[in-house]
């Protein structure tokens, strides 16, 4: 999850009559060096962050980071089109495959592609700008600074004589290109398209059901696998009776796949692959395989038994993260003082498309398509499995049912490549709902130790905050017990109050399943407990949770990560602090927005309840009120949710109010139904059925998202509005009813005893 | 041998006829606009019309549309105008896009014989399709919209 911007390259190509300018993200942080000429691999040229004019004007925007409903596909084209002064209607949008070297990171996850890339899109579209100016005023013979750029035609200001972009682009691509200090990039004033309401370039497609995903991909002479893997992670296959399968018809081949021993990172963890004619006669013929597994030392998980074992983990001192003053004197001589452990089950992405990938392998080759948030990770990772250079690996990206971050690690995708060149023809693995949600890469699981004491007049003066999850480090190496500084640096050792003695601490906590991130992460977990938590204190101090909270952040200051006593490296979501500052000002905004929206403190009925949260992550701020009415026998109904988000300078309001949305019902989802359970190593939920998420009849009456008019630096969207959204949930159910909800999801916990079941 | 229709053309399949709708539309017809979710009737991505009623097309056999008409999203408009498609739009519902095919054509189904749905209504019938990206407040006012109410 690392990415950031080392180094942007502007580099020209001439290339097909038309110009391209593209836009490699790799290297140092300053935009410098000399102009490259772009060399495209291969016979055809394999894109960047580009945009590609030709002569009749048309303009493409190559899109590098995946479509997975975050609507980045438009986001990034309107920065290139608004600072090249392009007309929209004339610009369109081509996929990107993956190539990190042409186009730097291209993973779509950690809320990152406008605030690492606007600024880059940006400056490609004022390059070619720039350089049709320039085109213009030689073909006049006039001075380049009488000339403009005006909705794809360049204006000679005193005579109006006027020329299409298409017309300007034979000259405009044997021009050097202008050093990037020259580019002139728009004040936010003269945005033509960012900060507006713009409909996404594939809505059409998607509300017609032309819209092609992973599972949607077909070509001729195509086979469709399906694979039986382990049920336990690092389960192996002991045995394999096929008779059965390969009897139905339309059933071709039977191929044994060689799993990865954990941790298996982004490899497949094998099974036996049924290759067939059709999915249907695939899944027919898995059905009847018999295959019996050796099941590996995680063959005990038990998903119940473990949350005992973090609890007495979570009751005993920690490694430091983090260490403030004097907690345990504090606590000691503390007027008031409580404590509450809080639990977080493992969740399953569960996006609406389940996992899936084509590949063929031919002449030393491979190329894939797939729905992939990593086009980069499944070519290394393919090129690794196969044997072979990643130049020669193709990895083509679909648009994404969902991501999440399940579709981040590429194993898939290998066990295509795999399956292609064992049975010597195009191959599409197709993952059903059971196979992804029992081998998902599972969101971890939590137990949260809090400890609080306040003084005489109720203001808080020690917080301890002890945390013992899985980490995602274990998925990828050895003997990884702890969370990573990133992980700590979710919600933990950022923690903005100013509190005068805090201390964090993590407990060790060892892994039986593949743990991923998961939309907003271990943010997910700590949110839950420090924003559950501070509203316990507020309730124990007798005062009101918002007055609190504005209390313990205190007078607007930044966090001084040096002197805040963090013991490890203070992680920023890979920005700097000095860009992005743990800044309790914009804590303060967004708490003061989302209750004045939500009409905070006005009278309520009986049985109804409003519930505040904040949290910071992906270095945007977003605070959650949300109203509940619980009835007598424990329903639950969502009336109104108000999201205050500041995520600096935003470049398409009516995505982020999407994303807002999406993450509050995700967010309710996680609070209210989901979980994960495992017993025998195995996850004991397979579908739909029995893992519940949240459906239209258990959204909110109304979300409203408001946002924080902001020029700075653009924050990340795509997560951030989920962790707040399950503290805020149950700090509303408190206020309805005086009951505390330390574990989730909440189920049937608000049912009378005696009617849980 | 089994013969249906299928957005208006007639079709013959000669497999098995055991396998689900969903499977014959889109690996034989290449129809991919009805989409594979769950397998298990829990999603309704794969929603589609059998002689105007919302079916679930992975858990229906194709044995089961003999002689019957099927429309799938693709069949649902020739240009994508048809009155629910324009106002999914209008309100830009779809994040993701996965499920909204399987969306829209249970929203149709519901306006065919609920013009005027109330918003219970429009939960009832609409519950039985999940969009994991969480376009659900989006879609009850595509279908207030539809149907004629203020959004």
């Amino acid at each position: 999850m690392s990415g950031t911007i080392r180094r942007r390259e502007f580099m020209q190509s001439l290339l097909a009559g038309g110009m391209v300018f593209a836009v490699a993200s790799t290297g140092c942080r300053r935009l410098g060096g000399d102009p490259a000429p772009h060399e495209p691999p291969g016979d055809g040229f394999e894109p960047s962050v580009y945009v590609r004019l030709d002569e009749t004007g048309a303009v493409t925007v190559i899109c590098h980071r995946s479509e997975m409903g975050q609507g980045i596909r438009t986001s990034l084209a309107m920065a290139v089109a608004d600072e090249l002064e392009a007309d929209w209607s004339r610009v369109k949008v081509e996929q990107a495959p993956g190539d990190e070297r042409t186009y730097g990171s291209q993973d779509t996850d950690g809320s990152r592609s406008i605030r690492q890339f606007l600024l880059p899109l940006r400056q490609a579209g004022a390059t070619a700008r720039a350089l049709l100016e320039a085109a213009a005023a030689q073909q006049w013979g006039v001075p380049v600074t009488e000339v403009e750029a005006r909705l794809h035609e360049v204006v000679h200001t005193s005579s109006g004589r006027k020329l299409g972009y298409g017309a300007l682009v034979a000259v405009a691509k044997r021009l050097p290109i202008p050093p990037r200090s020259s580019l002139r990039l728009k004040q936010p004033s003269e945005f033509r398209y960012l900060g507006k309401e713009i409909p996404i370039v594939d809505l059409f497609d998607m509300t017609t059901g032309r819209a092609q995903y992973g599972q949607d991909l077909r070509r001729d002479g195509m086979k469709i696998a399906v694979v039986l893997r382990p049920p336990v992670y690092g389960g192996k296959v002991a045995s394999v009776d096929s008779t059965d399968a390969e009897k139905v018809p339309g059933v071709e081949r039977i191929v044994k796949l060689r799993g990865t021993a954990p941790p298996s990172g982004f490899e497949p963890v094998g099974g036996v692959a049924v290759v067939a004619k059709n999915t249907w006669a695939a899944l027919e013929g898995r059905r009847k395989l018999k295959v019996s597994w050796s099941d590996g030392p995680n063959a005990a998980y038990d998903s119940e038994r473990y949350r005992a074992d973090l609890e007495r983990t979570a009751r005993a001192p920690g490694k430091v993260a983090r260490n403030q003053g004097d907690v345990a004197a504090a606590l000691a001589g503390a007027a008031k003082r409580i404590e509450a452990d809080y639990y977080i089950p493992h969740y399953a992405h569960a996006p609406m498309e389940p996992p899936a990938a084509l590949a063929v392998v031919e002449h030393g080759r491979c190329e894939a398509w797939t729905c992939t948030q990593n086009p980069q990770g499944a070519r290394d990772q393919i090129a690794k499995a196969l044997g072979m250079s990643a130049d020669d690996v193709t990895v083509h990206v679909t648009l994404l049912g969902g991501g999440f971050g399940r579709k981040s690690k590429p194993d898939y995708v290998v066990e295509a490549a795999l399956l292609a060149r064992a049975v010597g023809a195009p191959v599409k693995v197709v993952w059903t709902r059971e196979d992804d949600i029992q081998h998902d890469y599972f969101h971890t699981v939590a137990v949260e130790h809090l400890e609080g004491g306040l003084d005489a007049g109720g203001r808080a003066t020690a917080w301890l905050h002890r945390t013992v999850l899985p980490s995602i480090g274990s998925t990828f190496s050895k003997n990884v017990l702890y969370q990573s500084d990133g992980e700590l640096g979710q919600g933990v050792t950022d923690f903005p109050y100013a509190i005068p003695n805090i201390r964090a601490e993590a407990g060790p906590a060892p892994a039986h399943v593949r743990i991923g991130w998961y939309r907003s992460v271990v943010n997910i977990p700590h949110a839950f407990a420090i924003g559950s938590f501070l509203d316990e204190l507020a309730h124990a101090a007798g005062k009101d949770p918002r007055a609190f909270l504005l209390e313990c952040l205190g007078p607007d200051h930044v966090l001084d990560m040096a002197s805040a006593g963090i013991t490890g490296k203070p992680q920023n979501y890979g920005e700097s602090f000095a860009d992005h500052p743990v800044d309790t000002a914009r804590y303060r905004r967004v708490i003061e927005l989302a209750t004045e929206k939500a009409g905070w403190g006005r009278p309520l009925s009986k049985g109804q309840g409003r519930g505040l949260a904040v949290h910071r992550s992906f270095v945007s701020y977003v605070a959650a009120v949300i109203l509940v009415e619980v009835k007598p026998d424990g329903a639950l109904s969502i009336a109104q949710v108000d999201l205050a988000v500041d995520a600096g300078f935003v470049a398409h309001p009516e995505r982020v109010r999407s994303q807002m949305e999406g993450a509050a019902i995700m967010g309710l989802s996680n609070a209210l139904l989901s979980e994960i359970t495992f017993k025998d190593g195995r996850a004991v939920q397979s579908n739909y059925g029995d893992y519940a998420v949240a459906r239209i009849d258990a959204a909110p009456r109304d979300i409203r998202v408001h946002i924080v008019p902001s020029a700075g630096r653009s924050g990340g969207i795509g997560e951030p509005g989920v962790p707040p959204i399950a503290p805020a949930l149950c700090n509303a159910i408190f206020a309805a009813t005086g009951r505390r909800i330390r574990r989730l999801p909440i189920g049937r916990q608000l049912a009378p005893a005696g009617a849980r079941a | 041998m089994v013969k249906l229709r299928v957005n208006g053309v007639e079709r013959s399949f000669d497999g098995d006829g055991a396998m689900p709708l969903l499977w014959y539309l889109r690996d034989e017809l290449a129809f991919t606009g009805t989409k594979f979710g769950c397998g298990i009737a829990a999603c309704g991505a794969c929603t589609v019309h059998l002689d105007g009623e919302a079916v679930r097309a992975c858990v229906v056999p194709v044995s089961a549309a003999a002689g019957k008409s099927v429309v799938t999203i693709e069949g649902l408009s020739s240009d994508g105008g048809h009155p629910v498609q324009q106002a999914w739009r209008a309100h830009n519902v779809p994040q993701c896009g996965y499920c909204q095919s399987g969306q829209i054509m249970q929203a149709v189904a519901l306006l065919s014989k609920t013009p005027k749905p109330t918003d219970d209504e429009i939960d009832q019938a609409m519950a039985g399709n999940i969009c994991r990206c969480g376009t659900y407040l989006r879609i009850r006012a595509a279908i207030r919209t539809a149907a004629g109410r203020p959004a």
